[in-house]
């Protein structure tokens, strides 16, 4: 049968402060965005799936890129960069919020929450991986003079979720509890300094924790001898998150989509519709008023078959009206899902299409998006 | 001990008389984490040795199973429709995924051998 994905010489690809820790647990490690991650450890990525969503689940996202942005009008001038409202997040709060080209499409996603440093605002960005780099360039170049990027390299990002994560983790920090979702408060952890925002990637409850890269190892070690926690790797993160209805930068979302056409509308705050000022503005105002002519959606294929990215979607008469984005096996529903773009047109839920796997095509419902009742704990 | 013969993509075979049963070996299996659906070839297909016999599909990625010998599929692992982890729990027994009526008995002798294979995978690591 074909290989799986040959490892790489490990020389070429970045170790995140945690990697001895994968390997002590037994992790697959494979190259994902320049960095040796593991996958799954040796319970697979099924049973890793669930146990997130029964107990608590330990990720190491340390890959991802973290920043503040500082300056005397950081939220403004932040706001010249994404459609959301910025100015208007309470200190302390984290928003999900889009960098945007010109054409009104998306560079990447990201995670801003505001701060208070000394009486001055901040902001702490955490973005993905792949686009780092590029995300980190254009952010300080548009904004050259106006505000200034603090970039974290040695920093770790480790995440804890499901219905247990906030027993554990208030066992370390009590003050954890306290947080709501989507909002971040500074606390000792491990004797350690740590930036914790109740956030995730998942559906479920959860935080996730910002701390120096040698604090980060021990912390994750103490939580991994928590009996509710285990190891999870990017094999059932990206199970989770498609089961949430998230989407994965570069496959639901990328340079060529529009926040009304992914879905992402609600990221357009209710003042910046009114005053504009943002990449892409007018197109995106024009969708907004007049509507998109794709929309992503979720999809359900009848049987066992997963449908993958990349997968065409015809109508009940063999015209094609849209692609897969991001497939697989659901553990949580013990069937495949999807999601992908269809012409707005066949893009109500219940609606009939057809994907094409391999030599044949397998009958599939449009589907509401999330899969799975999310588990935030709101105000 | 069981007569099986490897192909370096890690399908088995198990001979017995004109006929021999195939599947993917326990290295195989591990490589491709919990298995959700094999798509398996109709019973009456005729196939080249070499010739994509069945798919798996892992959580993360299908795979291509490759005939290591020729023949006639026989018979199917109706079992994999309903309990795809076979594949996982029982690589070699339970999991096995055709039975093919072989057309060239001689290309048994092209495969390795119990203990080649072994020496073949412990290569790998």
């Amino acid at each position: 049968m074909a290989a799986a994905g040959d490892t790489p010489p490990d020389g070429e690809l970045l170790k995140t402060p945690l990697y001895d820790l994968h390997v002590a647990h037994g992790a697959r490690i494979v190259p994902f965005a320049g960095y040796a991650m593991p996958v799954q450890y040796p319970d697979g990525i099924i049973a890793e799936h669930k146990h997130t969503r029964t107990a608590a689940g330990l990720f190491d996202v340390s890959h991802m890129g973290q920043a503040f942005l500082r300056g005397d009008d950081v939220l403004a001038a932040f706001e010249t960069l994404v459609p959301g409202d910025i100015a208007g997040l309470g200190t302390g709060r984290t928003r999900y919020t889009l960098l945007l080209n010109d054409k009104g499409g998306i560079r990447d996603d990201l995670m801003a929450t505001r701060i208070s440093e000394d009486g001055a605002d901040a902001l702490f960005l955490v973005v993905n991986a792949a686009c780092k780099d590029a995300d980190f360039a254009h952010i300080s170049g548009a904004l050259a003079g106006r505000a200034e990027l603090e970039i974290l390299p040695d920093r770790a990002l480790i995440a804890l979720q499901g219905p247990q994560a906030e027993a554990v983790l208030a066992e370390h920090a009590p003050a954890c509890r306290d947080l709501v979702f989507l909002s971040g408060a500074d606390m000792t952890l491990g004797g350690a300094d740590a930036f914790v925002t109740r956030s995730g990637y998942t559906g479920e409850d959860g935080y996730e924790i910002s701390m120096s890269g040698d604090a980060a190892s021990a912390f994750a070690a103490t939580l991994l001898s928590d009996a509710r926690v285990a190891p999870v790797g990017l094999g059932a993160r990206d199970s989770l998150r498609l089961e949430a209805g998230l989407c994965l930068y570069g496959h639901d979302i990328d340079t060529d989509t529009t926040p009304v056409e992914a879905g992402l509308a609600w990221t357009v705050g209710k003042r910046r519709r009114e005053e504009g000022g943002f990449p892409g503005a007018d197109l995106i105002l024009g969708q907004l008023a007049d509507g998109a002519p794709r929309k992503r959606v979720g999809l359900l294929p009848e049987g066992r078959a997963p449908v993958r990215e990349g997968a065409v979607i015809r109508d009940a008469n063999g015209n094609g009206i849209g692609a897969v984005t991001s497939g697989g096996f659901a553990p949580s529903l013990e069937r495949p899902i999807a999601m992908g773009y269809v012409a707005t047109a066949l893009s109500a839920p219940g609606t009939s299409v057809e994907i094409e796997i391999r030599n044949r095509t397998v009958a599939a419902e449009v589907a509401a998006i999330p899969f799975v009742e999310p588990g935030y704990k709101r105000a | 001990m069981a007569d099986r013969k490897y192909t370096e993509d890690h399908e088995w075979v198990e001979v017995d008389g004109d006929s021999g049963v195939i599947g993917i070996s326990e290295y195989a299996q591990e490589q491709l984490g919990d298995v959700v659906f094999v798509e398996l070839p109709e019973v009456g297909k005729v196939l080249d040795r070499g010739d994509e016999v069945a798919v798996v599909e892992s959580v993360k990625a299908a795979a291509e199973v490759y005939a290591p010998v020729g023949g006639e599929v026989l018979e199917v692992n109706e079992d994999l429709n309903g309990d795809p982890s076979l594949v996982n729990t029982d690589p070699f027994g339970d999991g096995w995924f055709a039975k093919l009526k072989l057309s060239d008995p001689d290309e048994l002798d092209e495969l390795m051998d119990e203990d080649t294979y072994k020496k073949f995978v412990e290569g790998l690591s």
